[in-house]
């Protein structure tokens, strides 16, 4: 599943973990390199992301409806009152996941295809209903959020993001869904709030005076 | 790959207002924290330290955890790192509870609040609470439970200390509501056009007194409170089930013991009546001995009266003594078939019961007596009858009478729980 590249940017060897990956950072001088078919483009230098306390790094194995997954990349938005990660996840059945992580509140979600265009951010208030895969969605918060930086592989590129409005929906049960602004047609990812206990994680991060959970 | 990022660790700043030490240990979650020594709320996001409020020293309460406490809990390793007092007013009066802020960096926030000696749990909802009305009330359903209406009242922070991941002030002020189905409680707090909804069980003090190894006791609950569980609901269910089904054995011993007429049997005899033969027709029986301690004896006579009347006249002797108990006994036995079809009227049998018989050796002495008396003319009267002598025969109209006395626990109980489920309802938005 995984290949290697050289960097266009400094010729060193670079390995995908993930094999749909059409962005990803050089370890060795920070250049983002997407993927054009076979071609590797460099467009640009990862900034430093701000220092943060999640227990999710890049590496960190876990699972998700018995299946396995690997975090191979992660995307940091910052909104109002903090920042957030969108965890990029490769599943072991080549499906691409994101696991997001507010606070060390995590919700698991796929890309997903809605049946109707989806309105636009404007159009939609707190309170708005949508149905998507059997299940009735309600808009709970609309939020302006700022691109802040990557880390690892991601399926797509993100280049030249700046701000964006997010929409949050919920379920009354644990369903979590986002109506994602950075593209246009929006995009929609669905999928479950879950427990860190449940994800079964492996290779977290280590925090000083904590043993590891 | 790239590089880990570097382990995170406790850090330390210090305290623009007056110099002191602040620790932070909720690495970058901490978005406020709060100098101990002067009462100022810091912002430690920025490159430098920025003072968000300063308050009243006055106000400072002290938790009954101590801030850094730390204990496994629902089998999480939790430290304590906040704490927050916060207020309401009802009707003129202040009523306060404390909030503590449990922080495990990689399983999450949790609450545990404390009012009057009762304790919750907190954790923050995933899904969405459905408001609904139930029983003309406000609801909301959530996880397949209804959650009653009890009270919404505007909750403003009243004290704070330690750090919490988002930015805390004195005096922030949110519409928060409660809904309670016991021991859970969903609770929205409002800020503006956002509803954030939290879900909390109702523990004991005793339980976080042991996770946190707290020293002493927890101070006692006093009152009801809204999500307090009814120590009687649970049981008033099973209490009426039970009494009810001891009252069915009950009244079914109490019918077998009235159909079979229980005690030992001592003496029993079949004689025969025939108005014709001539002479005495009185009779006494043999001697019989009527063991243990004083008690009752029943005397029973059946017969084979049909469509005819006997009177039985007859005493209970002591041979010793000579005492005797005298009774007598009418009776009648009619039988026939008319327009509603077959009937019949009074009984072949009765029973007499003599209390209080000491022991000793007894006879009977029987003098039958049917229709015509004496008239000699008339003697075509005839019976066989048979006479039983019980000793301890129980006295069972006590026992039927108790029978409803068997309600009397579950009706003291559902009465209790009533007052319970009172003084719960007082403190809410309906209290009548």
């Amino acid at each position: 599943m995984s290949f290697s590249a050289n960097c266009p940017g400094c010729g060193a060897p670079v390995r995908f973990a993930f094999s749909s990956a059409v962005q990803t950072a050089c370890p060795f001088c920070k250049a983002i390199i997407v993927r054009n078919d076979v071609n590797l483009e460099k467009v640009g230098e990862v900034a430093d992301l701000p220092e943060d306390a999640s227990p999710i790094q890049i590496g960190t194995e876990g699972v998700f409806n018995n299946k396995n997954f690997l975090v191979v990349g992660r995307i940091v938005y910052s909104w109002e009152q903090g920042r957030w990660n969108e965890w990029h996840l490769a599943f072991s059945d080549g499906v691409s996941g994101w696991l997001s992580d507010a606070q060390l509140e995590y919700a698991i979600s796929f890309h997903a295809n809605p049946p109707a265009p989806l309105p636009g951010a404007g159009e939609i208030r707190p309170g708005h209903v949508f149905q998507f895969q059997n299940a009735q969605y309600m808009a709970t918060t609309l939020t302006e959020a700022r691109y802040e930086g990557f880390q690892g592989e991601l399926p797509f590129t993100t280049k030249d993001r700046e701000a964006y409005p997010f929409v949050d929906l919920r379920t009354t049960d644990a369903r979590f869904g986002t109506i994602d602004y950075t593209e246009e047609p929006p995009l929609l990812f669905l999928g479950w709030s879950v427990d860190y206990a449940a994800l079964k994680l492996r290779n977290v991060r280590e925090f000083e005076g904590w043993p590891v959970a | 790959m790239t590089t880990a990022p570097a382990k995170p660790r406790m850090r330390s700043l210090q305290c623009p207002n007056c110099g002191g030490n602040v620790d932070l240990h909720g690495f970058a979650h901490t978005k406020s924290a709060v100098c101990v020594q002067c009462c100022t709320i810091l912002d430690p996001t920025g490159e430098s330290v920025q003072i968000l409020q300063k308050f009243d020293e006055r106000m400072r309460v002290r938790p009954l955890i101590p801030l850094g406490t730390r204990g496994k809990f629902r089998g999480i390793l939790y430290e304590l790192i906040g704490f927050q007092v916060r207020t309401i007013t009802v009707e003129g009066t202040n009523y306060s509870w404390h909030e503590y802020l449990l922080f495990n960096p990689y399983h999450g926030f949790r609450y545990l609040s404390q009012y009057d000696g009762h304790w919750n749990d907190i954790l923050t909802v995933r899904g969405l609470p459905l408001f609904v009305s139930s029983g003309g009330r406000r609801a909301v359903t959530y996880e397949g439970r209804t959650y009653k209406h009890f009270q919404t009242a505007n909750a403003r922070t009243t004290f704070v200390m330690g750090e919490f991941p988002w930015q805390v002030r004195v005096g922030e002020q949110v519409e928060a509501s409660d809904f309670i189905d016991p021991p859970a409680m969903l609770s929205a707090e409002k800020t503006g056009k956002e509803i954030t909804w939290s879900k909390g069980e109702y523990i004991t003090g005793a339980e976080i007194w042991k996770a946190f190894e707290i020293k002493g006791s927890p101070p006692p609950a006093r009152g009801v409170y809204a999500n307090q569980p009814s120590p009687y609901r649970e049981r008033i269910a099973s209490m009426w089930g039970r009494a009810l089904m001891l009252m069915v054995v009950w009244a079914a011993l109490l019918a077998w013991f009235t159909f079979t007429g229980g005690g030992s049997q001592i003496y029993q005899q079949t004689f025969r009546y025939d108005q014709s033969s001539s002479g005495e027709h009185s009779f006494v029986t043999d001697i019989f001995e009527l063991p243990g301690r004083t008690s009752n004896v029943e005397v029973r006579v059946d017969t084979s009266l049909d469509n005819d009347w006997a009177y039985l006249n007859m005493a209970l002797i002591n041979e010793q003594t000579g005492q005797g108990f005298d009774f007598g006994r009418e009776l009648s036995y009619y039988s026939g078939r008319d327009s509603d079809g077959a009937w019949t009227e009074g009984s072949r049998g009765d029973s007499v019961i003599i209390p209080r018989v000491e022991s000793g050796r007894y006879y009977l002495r029987i003098e039958p007596e049917m229709e015509g008396g004496t008239n000699a003319m008339a003697g075509t009267h005839v019976m066989n009858y048979k006479v039983t002598v019980r000793r301890g025969v129980n006295s069972l109209w006590l026992f039927w009478l108790a029978l409803p006395l068997l309600l009397v626990p579950p009706l003291l109980s559902s009465m209790r729980a009533g007052t319970f489920e009172g003084q719960r309802w007082a403190e809410s938005d309906y209290a009548s």
